[in-house]
C-alpha cells in the first residue's frame, strides 16, 4: 500500500508545523476571542439595546449575530495568511518545493498537498473558535459541528486562489497589500459585524460575489436555528467554485515554476 | 575485458531554450554505469540547464534524452525515484533537524519511516554528522550542509547522483572531506554527474568529461587526455608591471609551442618550462615574477574559449 502522493508532502508541512503550532494555535483562537468579547459582549449590549437592531439582525441577539461568523473570518485570515509568506518561502527562499520536485513527486500532487495542509491548519484554527463558541449558552449548538467544514471550505476559497498567486512571485513585497486591501475589508464588511443590507446598495454586490459573505451566511444558519441561512445550494457552490478553480492555478502555476 | 552495459545517459541533439535566449545549443553525449562524468564550464555555459534535464525538471526543448532507458517526458515518476539530487542550492528545510531532513525527504519516496530511520543512522555516519543528527540545520556550516544535502540525496539508494556544483562556496578542508565522500560513493558503484568550474575538482573526481562554453560542447575526453591534446606539458607563467603585459609579451615571440595574454599575466605554452625562462632571461625580459607549473584544465578551457574558467 503507498502512501497517496498528497499526504506525502502534507506530512513535510505537519512536521514543520509540530514546531510553531502554540503560537499559531494562539493567535488564532485569542483574535477571534478578542473581538467576541469586545464586540459580541461589549458593543453588543449597546445594540441590543435599540429594538430595532434585533429586526435587523435576523431577531438574535448582537452576540448570537457576531460569533457564528467568527468561524468563516477565522478560516480566511488562517487561510489567507498561510497562503501568502509561507507558500513564497517554498518556492523563493527555503525551496522546498524544488527539493519535493526532484523527488518522484509531480507539481500538481505537491499542490494537492498544500491544498490538504491548508484544510488541515484552516481546521484546527476554526476548531478552536467552534470551542470558544460551545462555552456559552446562545451559541452551543450541534450546528457548530456542521459549521466547522463549511468554515474550512471558505478558507479554502481563499487559501487556494491566494496560493496559486503568491507561488508566481519573486519576493513578499506585495503580500501585507493583500491582508490590507482584501482580508481586513472583507472582514470589517463582509456581513460578519453587521449585515451586508446596511451596506450602500452599490457596494452590496460586491459582498456578494466573495466567498466571505457565503461561508458567514452558511455558519450563522448552522449554529443559530433560528437564522436562515438563504440559498444554501448556491452559498456552497461559490465556495466550491472558488477552491477548485484555485486548485486548478494552483496546478498550473506549481507546473510553470517547477517544470520551466 | 571491458564489461559491456548500456549507457545511463544517452543525450543527442540536446537543446533548450528560454523564450529568445538558447541556454543548451543541442549537445550530445553519453554517461556509463559506474562512471563518474563531468560538466566544466563557466557560469552560463548550460550545465544547470543541463543537469535540470537529466534531472527530469526541466522539460527538453528539442532533441533526445534518455535516462535509464526511460523517456523524461513520459517516465519522469520513475526516472527520479531511482536518481539522488544535490542541488546548488542545498534547499534543506531549515526549522527542522539534520535527521528530520532525511526522514521527511524519504518520506517524498513512500520509503517507511522505520526504513527511512534505519537509513538515515548509516547516512548520517557516512557523512560524519551522526554528532549532530538532532541539531537545527540552520546554524550548520556551508559544508555540513552540504554533506546533509548529499545524504539526503542517498535515502532512496539511487543509482545516479546529480551533483550541481557540489562545492562551490566552500573552504579547502571541506571540499577536500566531500571530494573524499563522492570518491567513496564512485567506488560503491554509484554513476556520479556533477557540474563544476573548477578545474581542480574535475581533475580529481571525473573519469569523463565534457567542456561546456555557451550552450555547446567544445571538447570531450578525461583530465589527462583533454590536457594531452589542447595544451602542453609545463606552462610558463610571467608576470610584468601593470600595463607593460603586452610590449613585454611582443618580446618573447618564438619561446614555448603558444602564448595566452591575459589582462595580469603572460602564459608561455612548453614542453619545458625551466629551458623557456632562461630563454626569456637571455633576451634579457625581466619579469616581476615568474611560475612554472603544470598544466590544467583551465589551460585546456583558455584554448579551447580564449577565456578564463573563473573571471
Amino acid at each position: 500500500m503507498s502512501t497517496p502522493t498528497a499526504v506525502r508532502v502534507w506530512e513535510n508541512h505537519l512536521l514543520r508545523y509540530r514546531k510553531i503550532w502554540g503560537s499559531h494555535m494562539l493567535g488564532a483562537f485569542v483574535q477571534p476571542v478578542l473581538y467576541l468579547l469586545g464586540m459580541g459582549v461589549g458593543v453588543g449590549a449597546l445594540v441590543d439595546r435599540n429594538a430595532g437592531s434585533v429586526v435587523t439582525l435576523d431577531g438574535v441577539s448582537y452576540f448570537a449575530f457576531l460569533a457564528p461568523a467568527l468561524l468563516a473570518t477565522t478560516a480566511m485570515m488562517s487561510g489567507g495568511q498561510t497562503s501568502l509568506w509561507e507558500v513564497a518561502d517554498g518556492f523563493i527562499w527555503s525551496h522546498r518545493y524544488q527539493a519535493m520536485a526532484s523527488t518522484p513527486l509531480t507539481p500538481s500532487e505537491i499542490a494537492n498537498g498544500l491544498a490538504l495542509w491548508h484544510a488541515t491548519r484552516i481546521a484546527l484554527a476554526v476548531t478552536a473558535v467552534a470551542a470558544v463558541l460551545a462555552l456559552f449558552e446562545e451559541t452551543r449548538s450541534w450546528g457548530l459541528l456542521l459549521a466547522v467544514p463549511v468554515a474550512v471550505l471558505t478558507g479554502l476559497a481563499f487559501a487556494l486562489p491566494i496560493s496559486a498567486w503568491s507561488s508566481s512571485r519573486k519576493g513578499g513585497a506585495s503580500f501585507p497589500a493583500v491582508i490590507r486591501f482584501i482580508l481586513i475589508p472583507m472582514f470589517l464588511f463582509g456581513g460578519a459585524f453587521f449585515p451586508v443590507s446596511q451596506l450602500p446598495a452599490w457596494l452590496q454586490p460586491v459582498a456578494y460575489v466573495t466567498p466571505l459573505w457565503h461561508g458567514i451566511e452558511l455558519c450563522r444558519g448552522a449554529v443559530i436555528s433560528s437564522v436562515d441561512a438563504g440559498p444554501v445550494g448556491v452559498h456552497i457552490a461559490v465556495l466550491v467554485g472558488y477552491a477548485v478553480a484555485g486548485l486548478v492555478a494552483c496546478h498550473i502555476s506549481f507546473s510553470r515554476t517547477l517544470r520551466p | 575485458m571491458p564489461i559491456v552495459s548500456d549507457p545511463v545517459i544517452v543525450a543527442s541533439g540536446l537543446r533548450k531554450e528560454f523564450g529568445d535566449f538558447v541556454a543548451v545549443d543541442g549537445i550530445d553525449f553519453e554517461v556509463r554505469p559506474g562512471e563518474s562524468f563531468g560538466f566544466l564550464g563557466p557560469n552560463g555555459a548550460g550545465k544547470t540547464s543541463t543537469m535540470r534535464m537529466i534531472g527530469c525538471v526541466s522539460q527538453v526543448t528539442s532533441g533526445s534524452l534518455s535516462i535509464f532507458g526511460l523517456d523524461p517526458e513520459h517516465d519522469g515518476r520513475e526516472i527520479r525515484s531511482r536518481m539522488g539530487v544535490v542541488p546548488q542550492t542545498d534547499q534543506l528545510d531549515a526549522e527542522l533537524t539534520v535527521s528530520e531532513n532525511l526522514l521527511i525527504y524519504g518520506r517524498y519516496f513512500d520509503i517507511p519511516r522505520a526504513e527511512c530511520r534505519r537509513r538515515t543512522v548509516d547516512l548520517l555516519d557516512f557523512v560524519q554528522l551522526t554528532d549532530r543528527a538532532n541539531e537545527q540545520v540552520d546554524p550548520l556550516s556551508g559544508g555540513m550542509k552540504r554533506r546533509l544535502a548529499i545524504a539526503r540525496s542517498l535515502i532512496n539508494e539511487p543509482d545516479l547522483l546529480l551533483l550541481d556544483e557540489p562545492t562551490t562556496g566552500l573552504d579547502p578542508q571541506a571540499r577536500h572531506v566531500l571530494w573524499d565522500r563522492l570518491y567513496r560513493l564512485k567506488q560503491r558503484g554509484v554513476t556520479l554527474v556533477l557540474t563544476t568550474h573548477y578545474m581542480d575538482e574535475a581533475e580529481q573526481l571525473c573519469d569523463r568529461l565534457v567542456v561546456m562554453d555557451q550552450g555547446r560542447i567544445a571538447a570531450e575526453g578525461s583530465p589527462s587526455d583533454l590536457i594531452n591534446r589542447y595544451s602542453t606539458r609545463e606552462v610558463l607563467e610571467l608576470r610584468f608591471a601593470v600595463d607593460e603585459n603586452q610590449s613585454e609579451a611582443a618580446k618573447l615571440g618564438g619561446i614555448g609551442e603558444r602564448h595566452e595574454l591575459l589582462p595580469d599575466r603572460v602564459l608561455i605554452y612548453a614542453r619545458n618550462g625551466e629551458d623557456a625562462l632562461s630563454e626569456v632571461h637571455r633576451r634579457g625580459v625581466d619579469p616581476v615574477g615568474s611560475l612554472i607549473r603544470r598544466s590544467s584544465l583551465e589551460d585546456v578551457f583558455l584554448r579551447l574559449t580564449g577565456r578564463a574558467l573563473i573571471d
